[in-house]
């Protein structure tokens, strides 16, 4: 009998180990264009491997929650997935991982009042980790729902803060220490768990509330490291090394790539969460005053036409537009004659990292016309025409220059070096930093006011007829 | 400590440094697919929630088993079909 339990948990041990493989490689094909999607599809068997193991580990005694749960649970996620466009895919992914920041939350609460009143006392090795997956899981769920609302625009997308609110942080980071000392050294039991998991949930609200819209793409990778981290400790209570390990790496490929997008920004991860770039503060008076000058339709349809090489610049105006589509055809147009025409992706263009990557591809935009900063910003120079295209403080030169611009220091796509530049934009409303941006006022600069996706249409059929 | 926890402690960190390993040489182009991609990974904490469920007793335990076998199987289906979905339209040429 004991032979045959140790050979099981030995084949659920090796299957785990098979799904650690598995992710790793589906981690590691994922860095590459051409086998990214082999990369997500071995991640998934990998999943499938550790659910089945589990469900045949003998330790499921009772299967109708179970059941009702992925049942009810790959509806949602499967409809979700479906249905979204890739305009509002930040959301989506928000919300998925708040639902794994949750689950883990949970997990971890339920192994705790089990143990709580049974006869069998935690000890502290286990108290530590559930306390941790348990305050992480819950900040990352209610973080991500915050992420969410404002992504949807159910709620405002400018930062939201009150005065004190830093202070009310720091208290409701100090409750959660408070009582989590109590949980793990001083036998704290349900009640000090449930009033733990209510501030870590306000925490959360807290912490992402002040985030302006602009700083999504960091606050969504560190909300996903989180997730992780809080799934990695809950395979700390549970013993569970699947978790732990996937958990781990998750953690670790969602902090590296929030790192990135601060740098992105030349800012600190403290400075993105604790600055509410947006709030209005960053008066910056540098050329307000200059003369804007605006074209029409068939003036940049013939710059258009007759330059040797456009640069376009996507930025998060494209999704709300959602042109996509109509500016592949301006591209199309435009190469058929002879038109060289190149995309300028800037890390932090979107409110997810990699975002106007994913629009243009569904546009059918070959990647190999996107180009990144470091890539295309010599090129702007000998560049005829740059078309930005709902794109703001990306491409500000005040990041250069203005020392006291909340985006000072920034690195920018050089827009402002190429022959000329036109402006699509609804209207001179500042960017979501709330600073105004300099190259409007350029001599160089042409503004062609209106909806970002009927200027395109327009322009695609000025172009044709030039 | 007991020797369980640090054999634990062990492989989390390792497995960290394998995280930032494989990661940093990834392009711009694919961290929208990678973020998405990792965040299904972490729907892994379903295995957890089949095993508190597997065990629940009361109303209680019932309710919040079923909640966290749910919200688990939203990250994980939801997470792996829309990377899916993304990395479709990755395409060298438009055909």
């Amino acid at each position: 009998m004991s032979e045959a339990v140790s050979t099981t948990a030995t084949w659920i041990t090796l299957a785990y180990l098979v799904t650690g493989i598995c992710f790793i490689l589906g981690l590691k094909w994922l860095s590459s264009p051409a086998r990214a999607r082999q990369g997500n599809q071995i991640a998934a068997v990998g999943m499938i491997i550790a659910i089945a193991a589990t469900l045949l580990s003998g330790q499921i005694h009772t299967f109708r929650d179970i059941i009702i749960g992925v049942v009810i649970g790959a509806i949602l996620g499967a409809v979700g997935a479906r249905r979204v466009k890739m305009t509002a895919m930040p959301q989506m992914v928000a919300i998925f991982n708040g639902a794994g920041g949750g689950a883990a939350a949970l997990v971890s609460m339920m192994d705790f009042m089990r143990g709580a009143f049974s006869s069998t006392p935690l000890t502290p090795d286990i108290t530590v980790t559930i306390v941790l997956s348990t305050v992480i899981g819950s900040v990352s769920f209610a973080g991500s729902i915050v992420a969410f609302a404002k992504l949807q625009e159910i709620m405002t997308g400018r930062p939201v803060s009150f005065p004190g609110m830093r202070v009310l942080s720091m208290l409701t980071l100090a409750f959660i220490t408070a009582m989590a000392t109590w949980i793990v050294g001083f036998g704290g039991g349900d009640g000090a768990l449930y009033a733990m998991v209510a501030a870590a949930v306000a925490l959360g609200l807290l912490i992402v509330l002040p985030i302006g819209g602009a700083d999504m793409p960091v606050v969504i990778s560190l909300l996903n490291a989180f997730t992780g981290l809080a799934a990695a400790f809950t395979g700390f209570v549970l013993g569970n090394d699947v978790l732990i390990i996937s958990g781990a790496l998750v953690g670790a490929s969602g902090t590296l790539l929030t790192l990135l997008m601060s740098k992105a920004m030349n800012r600190s991860l403290l400075n993105v969460l604790f600055a509410g770039v947006g709030g209005g503060g960053g008066a910056v008076a540098a050329a307000t005053d200059g003369v804007v000058r605006s074209a029409s339709v068939d003036d940049v349809a013939t710059m258009l036409a007759y330059a040797s090489q456009v640069i376009v610049v996507p930025g998060y105006g494209l999704a709300v537009a959602q042109a996509q589509h109509n500016v592949r055809e301006l591209a199309d147009e435009l190469e058929k004659r002879g038109v060289t025409v190149k995309y300028a992706i800037h890390p932090v263009a979107g409110r997810m990292p990699g975002h106007m990557n994913v629009l243009l591809a569904e546009a059918n935009v070959p990647y190999t016309q996107l180009f990144e900063m470091e890539q295309i910003n010599p090129e702007f120079p000998r560049t005829d025409v740059v078309l930005v295209i709902g794109a703001n403080d990306v491409t500000n030169p005040a990041a250069r220059t203005v020392r006291d611009s909340p985006i000072y220091g920034m690195p920018i796509l050089d827009v402002d070096k190429a022959k000329s530049i036109v402006v699509l934009k609804r209207s001179m409303k500042p960017g979501f930093a709330g600073v105004d941006n300099p190259l409007y006022y350029d001599p160089k600069t042409f503004m062609l006011f209106g909806d970002a996706k009927d200027s395109v249409i327009k322009l695609v059929g000025a172009v044709a007829k030039v | 400590m007991t020797g369980h926890l640090l054999s634990e402690l062990t492989v989390f960190i390792l497995a960290v440094f394998v995280g930032f390993e494989v990661i940093s040489k990834v392009p711009t182009l694919l961290h929208t697919p990678l973020m998405s991609g990792t965040n299904a990974i972490h729907g892994i904490v379903l295995v957890g929630a089949l095993l508190v469920a597997g065990v629940a007793q009361g109303t209680l335990e019932h309710v919040l088993a079923t909640l966290a076998v749910t919200l688990a199987t939203v990250n994980v289906v939801g997470g792996f079909l829309v990377t899916d979905r993304m990395l479709e339209m990755f395409k060298k040429k438009p055909q």
